[in-house]
C-alpha cells in the first residue's frame, strides 16, 4: 500500500510531464518545498520560476506564459492561490480561458497547526462559481498522478486541489491507464446508501462504508475527482439505485462538492440528500486528523452521520431493528 | 523625426479622436479622458515599432502589446481600426450587444488584442509572462506594456515590477500614461506617489521620460528603450488627460463618461477646427 500525500503526487508527475514536455514550466510563490514543485524546480531549474510571495503576480505571469504557448503549472497554498489571488485568477486566467493550470496545495484542514488563515475550506467553492476553469480533486497519491498528466492533454483553465494529509492510495498504479477526467470513478455497489466524496475522503469514505457494511447496510462509493464540470450521468444513476445519498469533502458545507451533488440531485432525481463536510465556521491548530475528527471527516464521524440518518428514516426497513 | 511623417502622425492623431469620441458617444458610456491621453503612444506603437499586423497576428515571433488600463479600450480599438485588424464599421457598436469591442479589451472577441484586461494591476503580470516566454522560446520578439499611473497603487504592479527586473526581463517595455488623474480627483490628492521615476529606478527598471503628445520624442523614447540591456524598461510618459478637447483637457470628470450629443458636436468641431490648422487650411 501506498502510505503519500496528493502533494507528493504532485512532486513526482511534475517530473514526469516536465520530461516529456518541454513546454511545461512551473511557477510558485516561496512555497516550492511545501507544494512539492521542488521536484521540477530540481530537475528543470531553466523552466521553473519562484515569484516570491506575489501569488496575483504569479497567476497573472502564468496566463502570459500560456498567451505566447507555454503550458504553465502555477502553485501555491490554496488559500494564496484560490483565494488571495481568486481575481487574477478568474479574469486572466478564466475570462482569458488561457491554458494555466492551478495547483492549490494544503486544501481544507491539512495545513493544521498553522490554524485558520492556512487552511482553505472555500476553494472548491470559488473555483466552482466562475465560468471556464476545470475543478479537480484528486483522491490519493496515485490519482494525482493521472489527474497532472490529464491536466497537460486539457486544454484550458484547471484547478487542482492538493493536501498535504497522508494517507493509503486507494487506488493502485494501473488506474493510470484507465482514468478519464470527466468520468468519477464506482469504488463500491450497494443499494441502500450512496456516499459521493471527493479528495482524501474518498479513503475515508470507504473506510466508513466498510463499517456500514457490517451493520448490513449496501454500499455505493463514488469518487468524484473532478467537481465542475460534474459527471451527472453517473451521480444520477447512483442516486437512483439508493435511498440515502451523502457527499463527504475536506471543504465548507457551502458551495462545494455537497451542493453540485444536491442542486443536480434536487433538478433531476429528488431524495434526501445530506451534506457532509466542513461546518460553516474558521478551524484551529490541532494535526489535521482532529480537525477531520471534529468535524465528523474520519471513517467514524462519517458512519456515525450515515448511521443515524438511516436509523432515523429507515422505520419500517429490515436491518433498522439492528440499530 | 522626418517633418512628414510626424505631419502624418498629427493628423492620424486627430482624426483618431475623432473616432474614440464617436464610439464612446454612440456607446452612451466609456472612458474619454485616458483614451486620450494614451491615443498618441498606441498610434506610434502600431505605426512604428510592434512588428504586428492584421495578417500575422498567428505568427508566434510578433512583437505583443498589452494595453493594462483596460479602459484606454476605445483608442486601442481606433488605432487597429485604422490599421485594419477589423472593419472601421466596428467602432460604432463599441459596448453594445453583440459586439466584439467589450467596454474593456478581450483578446477572444478582438483580431490583434494580445490580452484580456480591464481589472487593473493585471495585464502587466500577463505581459511578464509573455516576455519570459517569448525568451524560453528564443524568440526576438518583445512585449510592450501600458499602464495608467492611477493604475500604479495596484500592489500587483509593484510586484510585476519585481519580478521583470528579477528575471531580467529585456525584452520588455512598460509605458506609462502620466495624465496624473484619476475618478476621484489627481493622484497627488488621492493616494499621491511622489517621485515616480525614483521609485522605478529603485525596483531595478531604466526610466525614461517623454512628452506622451510629442510623436518625436515618443520616437526616441523607444528608440532608446529597445538598447537597454539585463533589465526592463519604463517610458514614463507625461500625457494630459482628454488631450484635444479643451473642455476634457486635465479634467478627472471626464474619466468615465460619455459626451451627449451637444458635447460631442463641440469636441469634434474642435478637432476638426485642429486639422484645419495644422493643414494649414
Amino acid at each position: 500500500m501506498l502510505n503519500m500525500s496528493t502533494r507528493d503526487g504532485v512532486y513526482n508527475a511534475l517530473v514526469e510531464v516536465g520530461q516529456e514536455n518541454k513546454d511545461i514550466v512551473v511557477l510558485d510563490a516561496d512555497l516550492c518545498e511545501s507544494t512539492k514543485t521542488v521536484g521540477f524546480k530540481n530537475k528543470f531549474p531553466s523552466r521553473f520560476f519562484d515569484c516570491g510571495i506575489a501569488e496575483g503576480n504569479m497567476v497573472g505571469v502564468a496566463a502570459g506564459l500560456s498567451a505566447v504557448g507555454k503550458i504553465p503549472f502555477a502553485a501555491s497554498f490554496a488559500m494564496f492561490v484560490a483565494g488571495r489571488a481568486y481575481e487574477q485568477i478568474r479574469n486572466s486566467v478564466c475570462y482569458t480561458n488561457l491554458n494555466v493550470k492551478i495547483i492549490g496545495s494544503h486544501c481544507g484542514f491539512s495545513s493544521a497547526e498553522d490554524g485558520a488563515t492556512h487552511q482553505c475550506i472555500e476553494d472548491i467553492a470559488l473555483m466552482r462559481a466562475t465560468p471556464n476553469i476545470m475543478v479537480v480533486s484528486p483522491c490519493d497519491y496515485v490519482e494525482t498522478l493521472a489527474v497532472i498528466r490529464a491536466a497537460v492533454k486539457y486544454k484550458g483553465p484547471m484547478y487542482i486541489r492538493t493536501s498535504k494529509f497522508v494517507s493509503e492510495s486507494v487506488n493502485k498504479l494501473p488506474y493510470l491507464e484507465s482514468f478519464d477526467l470527466k468520468k468519477g470513478v464506482l469504488l463500491k455497489e450497494g443499494n441502500v446508501v450512496g456516499i459521493v466524496a471527493t479528495g482524501v475522503e474518498v479513503y475515508f469514505a470507504l473506510k466508513a462504508a466498510e463499517f456500514l457494511e457490517a451493520d448490513g447496510i449496501s454500499v455505493t462509493v463514488l469518487n468524484i475527482h473532478t467537481i465542475k464540470p460534474l459527471d451527472a450521468e453517473l451521480i444520477l444513476s447512483v442516486a437512483r439505485n439508493v435511498k440515502f445519498l451523502f457527499t463527504v469533502e475536506e471543504h465548507s458545507v457551502i458551495g462545494g462538492l455537497g451542493d453540485a451533488v444536491a442542486s443536480l440531485v434536487a433538478e433531476e432525481a429528488p431524495m434526501f440528500v445530506k451534506k457532509l463536510g466542513i461546518k460553516d465556521e474558521f478551524g484551529k491548530s490541532a494535526t489535521a486528523l482532529e480537525l477531520l475528527k471534529l468535524s465528523g471527516l474520519d471513517e467514524v464521524g462519517i458512519y456515525k452521520s450515515i448511521r443515524q440518518v438511516v436509523s432515523e428514516r429507515e422505520v419500517s426497513g429490515s436491518f433498522s431493528t439492528m440499530f | 523625426m522626418d517633418v512628414d511623417i510626424e505631419f502624418q502622425l498629427k493628423k492620424l492623431s486627430l482624426k483618431l479622436r475623432v473616432d474614440i469620441l464617436k464610439s464612446i458617444y454612440l456607446a452612451k458610456s466609456g472612458h474619454p479622458g485616458g483614451s486620450l491621453s494614451c491615443v498618441d503612444i498606441l498610434i506610434y506603437l502600431y505605426k512604428y515599432v510592434l512588428n504586428v499586423h492584421a495578417d500575422s497576428l498567428k505568427d508566434e515571433n510578433r512583437d505583443r502589446f498589452v494595453l493594462s488600463k483596460g479602459h484606454g479600450a476605445p483608442a486601442l480599438y481606433a488605432v487597429l481600426a485604422e490599421l485594419g485588424f477589423f472593419d472601421s464599421s466596428e467602432l460604432l457598436k463599441l459596448r453594445k450587444l453583440g459586439s466584439m469591442l467589450q467596454g474593456h479589451p478581450n483578446m477572444n472577441t478582438t483580431p490583434g488584442v494580445d490580452m484580456s484586461t480591464g481589472s487593473l494591476g493585471q495585464g502587466i503580470s500577463a505581459a511578464c509572462g509573455m516576455a519570459l516566454g517569448l525568451r524560453l522560446n528564443e524568440s526576438s520578439a518583445r512585449v510592450y506594456c501600458l499602464l495608467g499611473d492611477g493604475e500604479l497603487q495596484e500592489g500587483q504592479v509593484f510586484e510585476a515590477f519585481c519580478f521583470a527586473a528579477h528575471q531580467k526581463l529585456d525584452n520588455l517595455c512598460f509605458i506609462v500614461d502620466n495624465n496624473g488623474l484619476q475618478i476621484d480627483g489627481t493622484i497627488e490628492e488621492v493616494a499621491g506617489f511622489f517621485n515616480l521615476k525614483e521609485k522605478f529606478k529603485a525596483f531595478g527598471l531604466e526610466v525614461l521620460d517623454v512628452d506622451g503628445h510629442n510623436f518625436s520624442d515618443i520616437c526616441r523614447a523607444f528608440e532608446k528603450a529597445k538598447q537597454i540591456k539585463g533589465k526592463p524598461s519604463i517610458i514614463l510618459a507625461k500625457t494630459r488627460k482628454g488631450e484635444g478637447v479643451y473642455f476634457m483637457e486635465g479634467q478627472a470628470s471626464w474619466h468615465g463618461k460619455a459626451p451627449n450629443g451637444k458635447e460631442y458636436e463641440l469636441a469634434v468641431g474642435c478637432l476638426r477646427e485642429k486639422l484645419k490648422e495644422l493643414e494649414g487650411v
